[in-house]
C-alpha cells in the first residue's frame, strides 16, 4: 500500500513540474494566440542560465536567488523577443507566429552548445532538500514534496493574479475575447509583452527547478516542448486548472501505466489527448471557441486560375528544371529528385491548410504511411516499383481516411493537435512493432527498380509527379468540390446554410490531402533505398508547416516555392557547417520579418500593387485587405 | 601545415621514382580523400572528442608521410541524427567529392541506413560507433567494416562479472529502442545461459531522453530484485542515478551498466557517481601501456584536454581507414574489401584485426567497477578484454550473416 502512495506522490512530482511549463504556454496562447514553438527554448535557456548562478554562489540563498534571477533573466529576453519580433507580426496570416518562434528554437539548440558547451551539465541539489524522507519504508525525496507543494501554490498565485487583479481581468477578457478589448480601448501591446514576459518566466523556472534532478543538456527543449502542449490542449486552451488537472492526470497515468506496461511512457500522453479531443473536442476545461467574426488574415482578392502566360512561364520553369541532368552531377540531381518529393509533400499539406482551412501538425503521418506501404509491400509481397508507387499511398490514403474522420470534426488548434496525436499513434506503431516494421531499425533494401535506378532517371520521375500532383490539386482548388471546401473554410454557418456538407467536403479534402502526402513518402522510399520511424516524425510535421508558411498560406501554390527554398537551405546548410541550425532558424526568422505573408504571398502583394499603380481603374476595394481588429 | 609539406614532399619524392606515366598520375591524384558523417549537431558531448580523436590521426598520417605518398584528407559531414540525411551525406561524399570510402556515424539506425546505402552503391563503409549487432550479423554485407565492440561483445564482456554474482532476482531498465531492446536481450540470453537459476523480475523501457526517473525508480525498486542492468546513458542515466540514489535504490543491488565507464557518461556525475557498478569503459587514467600513452600524450598535448571514448573511436577508425587503403594500394572497393579482410594494426589499446567472416574488428573494451575519487567518478579494477574473446564461433555466425 505505502508503495501505491509513494507512487502516486512521485506522479505529482512529475505533474508540478509539467504544470509550471503548461501553464506558461496556455497563458500565452490563451491571450495572443501565438502557438509558441520557443516555449521548451526559454524553459532550457532557464535551466542553463540557473546552472550558471547556482555554480557560481553556492549558498544556500544563492541557489534559490540563482533559480528566480535566473527566471527573470529569461523572462527579460523573452519581452524582448516578444518586442522585436512578434509585435511585427501579430498581424501575419495565423500560425506564422509558430515559424518565428520555430527559427528561434533552432538558433537557441546551437546557442547553448557555443556558450555552455557540448556536455551534459550536472548541477547542484538544492540545499535543504537533498535526502529522502522515509514513508513506510519508501523513500520519497524531500524535492519532490518541494515540487508538490509548489505545483498548487502556483496555481493558486495565477489563480489570484488572474482573478483578483485589474491585470487578470484584462487578461480574461482578451482570452476570450481579443478584439472587444482592444475596441474598449485598452493597450493591447502591453498587455501581450506583459503576458508573454509571466509565460516566459514559468517556462523558465520550470527549466530552473529541474537542475536538482536533471542533466542540463541542449536536447531539453525538444524532450519537453510537445509534451507540455499536449498537456495544454488536454485541459482546454487558456485554462490554467485544466492545465494543472491534465499534468497530474497525464503523470498520474505514465506513474502506473509503467507498472503494467512498461513500454507505454513513449505514446501515452497522445493516447490520452487523442482520447480527450474525441470525447471533449476542446479539452477538459476547455470552452468552445466562439465563431470567428472575420475570416482570419485572407486578403480580399479571390483566387485565381493562372492566365495564359502565367501557363507558359510556369511550363517555362518546368523544361528548364527538366534539363539539369543535361548539366548537373549525380549529387544535384538527388538532391533535385528529394526537393521534388518534398514539393509534392508541402503541396498535399499546403492544400488541407490554405483551401481547407485545416492546419494539420501530423501530416508526416500521411507520407510514412505511404513509404512504409511501399517499403511492406517490395519487401514482403516483393511486388515491383510500378506496383509498389502505386499501391503504397493506398495505405496514407486509408490512415487519412480514418484519422481525418476524427480529426475533422474539430478545428483550429484542436485539430492541429489531434492530427499530432495520430501521427505520434502511428510513430509509435512504426516504432514498437519491430517484427514487422523492424523497429527503428527501419525496413532496408527499398532501392528503385533498373529504370529508375539512375539518378537523372529518377529525378525526372520525382519532378513528374510533383508537377503531376501541383497541377492536379489546382485544378480540385478551381473546380466546384474546391470552392465547396474553401467557402466551408471561409465561413462554415453560411456554406452549411446553402446545402454544403462541410464536415465531408474538409474529410475528402484530408483524404486528397494524406494520400499525395503518401505518393511523396512512397518516391522517397525508393529515393534513400530505406524507411525509418524517422519519416513519419514531429520534425518532418514541423518541416512540411514552415515550408507552407515559408511559401505564404494565403497563396494557391506558394509551398512549392516554400519547400524548394527550405529544403535546398536545409540540405546546402547541412553540408556546410555543424551550425545548420542556427544559420537556418536565423533565416527563418529573417523571411517572417522581411516577407511577413510568406515568399510568395509577398511578392503576388508586392505585383499587385505594381498593377494597381500602373492602372488606376481597378477598383480599391478589391484590393483592400480586412484589418484584424489589433 | 607542416603535415601537408612533408606530405606533399614525399609525395613528389615517391612520384619522382617511379616511371613517368606513373608520375602525372601521382602528381594529379596527390590526395587520398576519406568521407566522414557524424551526428555532429544532435550528439555534441560524443561527436567533439570524437573529431578531435580523428582529427589527431589525421596529422599523425600526415605527418608520417600520408598513405603511400598521398596526403589523407577528411571531408565532414554532419548528419543531425537523421538517417535521410546521412545518406544526402554520403550521396554527396560519393557523387560529389569522390571519397575512397565512407566512415563515421554513431546511432544505430544511421549506421545501418549508410551502410544499406553503400551495399547498394559498391562503396567501402567503416563504422565507427554504432552498437547494433545487426549492422555486422543479421544486415551486413560485404561493403561493411565496423570498428567498435558491438551489442554482443559488450553484453558478453559483462555477463562474464554478471554471472560471478550471488543475486538470483534480476530488473532491468533500459532505453525504448533498438539499442535497448538488443542490449538487455543479448544480456538476458548470455545471462540465463551461464545461470539457469536467475529471473527476470521486472523491466522498464523508458522512452530514450525522456526517462520520467521517480516513477521508474520506484517500480523498479517494487519488483525487489537483488540486481539491476542499466542500459541507459547521457542524461537519461543522470536522473536515474540521481532518483535512484535519492531513493536508495541502489543500496544493496548490485547495479551492472553498459557504457557507464565512458568518460563521456560518468564524468557528467561528478560526486553523484554510484560506487560499485560493473560497467564497461574506458578508464584513460590507468591504462599503463606503451601504445596508449604515445596516445594520450598526443592527445593531451594538441588539445591540452583528456580523451573521452569517443576520441579514441575518431582516432582509429581513421587510422584503420588509412591502413586499409595503404594495403590496398587503391580506392577501387574490392581490393579496399579484399585488403580489410583479416587486416591487423595497432591501435592504442593493443593490436586489432578486421575479421574475415563477418567484418568485425577485434577492438575490445575495458570494464571494472564504479567509485568516488575526490568528488569524480573513475572505474577501478579495471581489466581490458579483447573483442575476439566475446565473438560467438564462426558457425553461428555463419547462421547470422545473410551470404553475399
Amino acid at each position: 500500500m505505502a508503495f501505491y502512495v509513494v507512487q502516486f506522490l512521485t506522479g505529482l512530482a512529475s505533474a508540478a513540474s509539467l504544470f509550471l511549463v503548461a501553464s506558461g504556454l496556455s497563458i500565452i496562447f490563451g491571450v495572443t494566440r501565438i502557438v509558441n514553438f520557443a516555449h521548451g527554448a526559454f524553459y532550457m535557456l532557464g535551466a542553463y542560465v540557473a546552472f550558471t548562478l547556482t555554480e557560481r554562489f553556492s549558498s544556500a540563498f544563492g541557489f534559490w536567488g540563482g533559480i528566480v534571477v535566473a527566471a527573470l533573466a529569461v523572462a527579460a529576453i523573452g519581452v524582448l523577443v516578444e518586442m522585436v519580433l512578434l509585435r511585427r507580426i501579430y498581424h501575419s496570416p495565423e500560425l506564422f507566429q509558430l515559424l518565428a518562434t520555430f527559427g528561434l528554437t533552432l538558433m537557441v539548440e546551437d546557442l547553448v552548445v557555443l556558450i555552455w558547451g557540448p556536455d551534459d551539465l550536472v548541477g547542484r541539489r538544492a540545499p535543504g532538500f537533498k535526502g529522502a524522507i522515509d514513508f513506510f519504508g519508501q523513500n520519497i525525496p524531500s524535492y519532490d514534496l518541494f515540487l508538490i507543494v509548489l505545483g498548487p501554490v502556483v496555481l493558486g498565485v495565477l489563480w489570484l493574479l488572474f482573478q483578483r487583479t485589474r491585470w487578470g481581468v484584462l487578461v480574461r477578457a482578451a482570452t476570450q475575447d481579443r478584439d472587444m478589448v482592444a475596441a474598449l480601448g485598452v493597450n493591447q501591446k502591453w498587455l501581450f509583452t506583459s503576458v508573454f514576459a509571466l509565460g516566459v518566466f514559468l517556462a523558465a523556472l520550470g527549466g530552473a527547478l529541474q537542475i536538482p534532478r536533471d542533466a542540463v543538456n541542449h536536447a531539453m527543449d525538444l524532450r519537453v516542448i510537445v509534451e507540455v502542449f499536449v498537456v495544454v490542449v488536454i485541459g482546454g486552451l487558456g485554462s490554467i486548472i485544466g492545465a494543472f488537472v491534465a499534468a497530474v492526470l497525464v503523470s498520474e497515468l505514465n506513474a502506473f501505466g509503467i507498472l503494467i506496461f512498461p513500454k507505454i511512457s513513449i505514446i501515452l500522453v497522445f493516447l490520452v489527448m487523442a482520447v480527450v479531443l474525441i470525447v471533449r473536442p476542446w479539452g477538459l476545461f476547455g470552452k468552445p471557441e466562439a465563431p470567428a467574426r472575420r475570416t482570419p488574415g485572407l486578403t480580399v482578392n479571390p483566387w485565381r486560375p493562372l492566365t495564359t502566360n502565367e501557363r507558359l512561364a510556369a511550363i517555362a520553369v518546368l523544361v528548364v528544371a527538366a534539363a539539369l541532368p543535361f548539366v548537373a552531377g549525380n549529387y544535384l540531381l538527388t538532391v533535385g529528385s528529394e526537393i521534388a518529393i518534398f514539393v509534392i509533400f508541402a503541396v498535399s499539406l499546403h492544400f488541407l491548410m490554405s483551401v481547407g482551412g485545416l492546419a494539420s501538425f501530423g501530416h508526416a503521418a500521411y507520407f510514412g504511411l505511404g513509404a512504409y506501404g511501399v517499403a511492406l509491400l517490395a519487401k514482403m509481397a516483393g511486388l515491383p516499383m510500378i506496383a509498389c508507387l502505386l499501391l503504397g499511398p493506398l495505405l496514407g490514403l486509408l490512415g487519412a481516411a480514418v484519422f481525418g474522420f476524427f480529426a475533422v470534426q474539430l478545428s483550429g488548434v484542436y485539430f492541429a493537435m489531434l492530427t499530432l496525436a495520430f501521427a505520434q499513434i502511428v510513430w509509435s506503431i512504426a516504432f514498437q512493432w519491430v517484427s514487422v516494421t523492424g523497429g527503428d531499425n527501419g525496413i532496408l533494401g527499398v532501392w528503385p527498380s533498373s529504370w529508375a535506378a539512375s539518378p537523372s532517371h529518377f529525378y525526372w520521375l520525382s519532378l513528374g509527379i510533383a508537377a503531376l500532383a501541383v497541377v492536379i490539386l489546382r485544378i480540385i482548388v478551381f473546380s466546384p468540390f474546391g470552392f465547396a471546401l474553401r467557402a466551408t473554410r471561409d465561413s462554415p454557418l453560411r456554406s452549411e446554410a446553402v446545402g454544403i456538407n462541410g464536415k465531408r467536403i474538409q474529410w475528402t479534402a484530408f483524404v486528397i490531402a494524406g494520400t499525395v502526402a503518401g505518393l511523396a513518402g512512397a518516391l522517397f522510399a525508393y529515393l534513400k533505398g530505406s524507411v525509418f520511424p524517422d519519416n513519419m516524425g514531429i520534425s518532418l510535421s514541423v518541416d512540411a508547416l514552415v515550408m507552407v508558411l515559408l511559401g505564404g498560406v494565403e497563396t494557391v501554390s506558394g509551398a512549392v516555392v516554400g519547400a524548394i527554398v527550405y529544403k535546398a537551405l536545409n540540405i546546402w546548410l547541412v553540408s556546410q557547417t555543424d551550425l545548420s541550425k542556427l544559420v537556418l532558424g536565423g533565416f527563418v526568422v529573417l523571411i517572417v520579418v522581411a516577407f511577413p505573408k510568406g515568399i510568395v504571398g509577398t511578392l503576388e502583394a508586392f505585383m499587385h500593387r505594381r498593377r494597381k499603380s500602373s492602372s488606376s481603374a481597378s477598383s480599391p476595394l478589391l484590393t483592400s485587405r480586412i484589418e484584424s481588429a489589433e | 601545415m607542416r603535415g601537408y609539406f612533408v606530405g606533399a614532399g614525399l609525395a613528389i619524392a615517391v612520384a619522382a621514382m617511379t616511371t613517368g606515366a606513373m608520375t602525372t598520375q601521382a602528381m594529379a591524384q596527390s590526395e587520398i580523400k576519406i568521407g566522414e558523417i557524424n551526428s555532429y549537431s544532435l550528439l555534441p558531448a560524443f561527436t567533439e572528442p570524437y573529431r578531435k580523436g580523428w582529427q589527431l590521426a589525421v596529422e599523425e598520417i600526415n605527418a608520417a608521410g600520408g598513405i603511400s605518398g598521398k596526403k589523407l584528407v577528411v571531408i565532414s559531414k554532419d548528419d543531425g541524427g537523421k538517417p535521410a540525411d546521412a545518406q544526402t551525406a554520403a550521396n554527396e561524399l560519393v557523387s560529389s567529392e569522390n571519397v575512397a570510402m565512407l566512415t563515421g556515424t554513431f546511432l544505430s539506425n544511421i549506421g545501418l541506413a549508410v551502410s544499406d546505402f553503400a551495399n547498394q552503391k559498391k562503396v567501402f563503409f567503416l563504422a565507427a560507433e554504432p552498437l547494433t549487432d545487426a549492422i555486422t550479423w543479421s544486415k551486413g554485407n560485404r561493403y561493411t567494416f565496423r570498428l567498435r565492440p558491438s551489442n554482443y561483445m559488450q553484453a558478453a564482456m559483462l555477463v562474464e562479472e554478471a554471472a560471478k554474482l550471488p543475486a538470483k532476482r534480476w530488473a532491468t531498465i533500459a532505453p525504448n529502442y533498438e539499442y535497448g531492446q538488443s542490449a538487455v536481450a543479448v544480456f538476458k540470453k548470455l545471462m540465463s545461459e551461464k545461470r539457469p537459476d536467475i529471473q527476470w523480475v521486472d523491466e522498464q523501457w523508458p522512452p530514450q531522453g525522456k526517462i520520467d526517473a521517480g516513477p521508474v525508480v520506484q517500480a523498479t525498486a517494487a519488483a525487489n530484485p537483488e540486481a539491476i542492468l542499466n542500459v541507459t546513458f547521457g542524461a537519461d542515466l543522470v536522473k536515474l542515478v540521481r532518483e535512484g540514489n535519492t531513493r536508495g535504490l541502489f543500496k544493496g543491488r548490485t547495479v551492472v551498466s553498459f557504457l557507464t565507464g565512458e568518460p563521456e557518461y560518468l564524468d557528467p556525475l561528478k560526486d553523484e557517481t554510484p560506487e560499485g557498478w560493473i560497467v564497461t569503459g574506458y578508464p584513460w587514467y590507468s591504462i599503463k601501456t606503451p601504445e596508449h600513452d604515445a596516445f594520450l600524450k598526443a592527445y593531451q598535448a594538441k588539445y591540452n584536454d583528456y580523451p573521452r571514448l569517443g576520441s579514441i573511436v575518431g582516432y582509429q577508425t581513421i587510422k584503420a581507414a588509412a591502413a586499409i587503403l595503404a594495403k590496398a594500394g587503391s580506392s577501387d572497393p574490392e581490393k579496399l574489401i579484399a585488403a580489410a579482410e583479416g587486416i591487423s594494426m595497432p591501435s592504442p589499446f593493443g593490436e586489432i584485426t578486421f575479421r574475415k567472416i563477418d567484418h568485425q574488428s577485434t577492438l575490445g573494451a575495458f570494464t571494472g567497477k564504479t567509485a568516488l575519487k575526490d568528488g569524480k567518478g573513475i572505474m577501478v579494477d579495471t581489466a581490458y578484454r579483447k573483442g575476439s574473446d566475446y565473438l560467438p564461433g564462426d558457425a553461428e555466425i555463419e547462421k547470422l550473416r545473410p551470404k553475399d
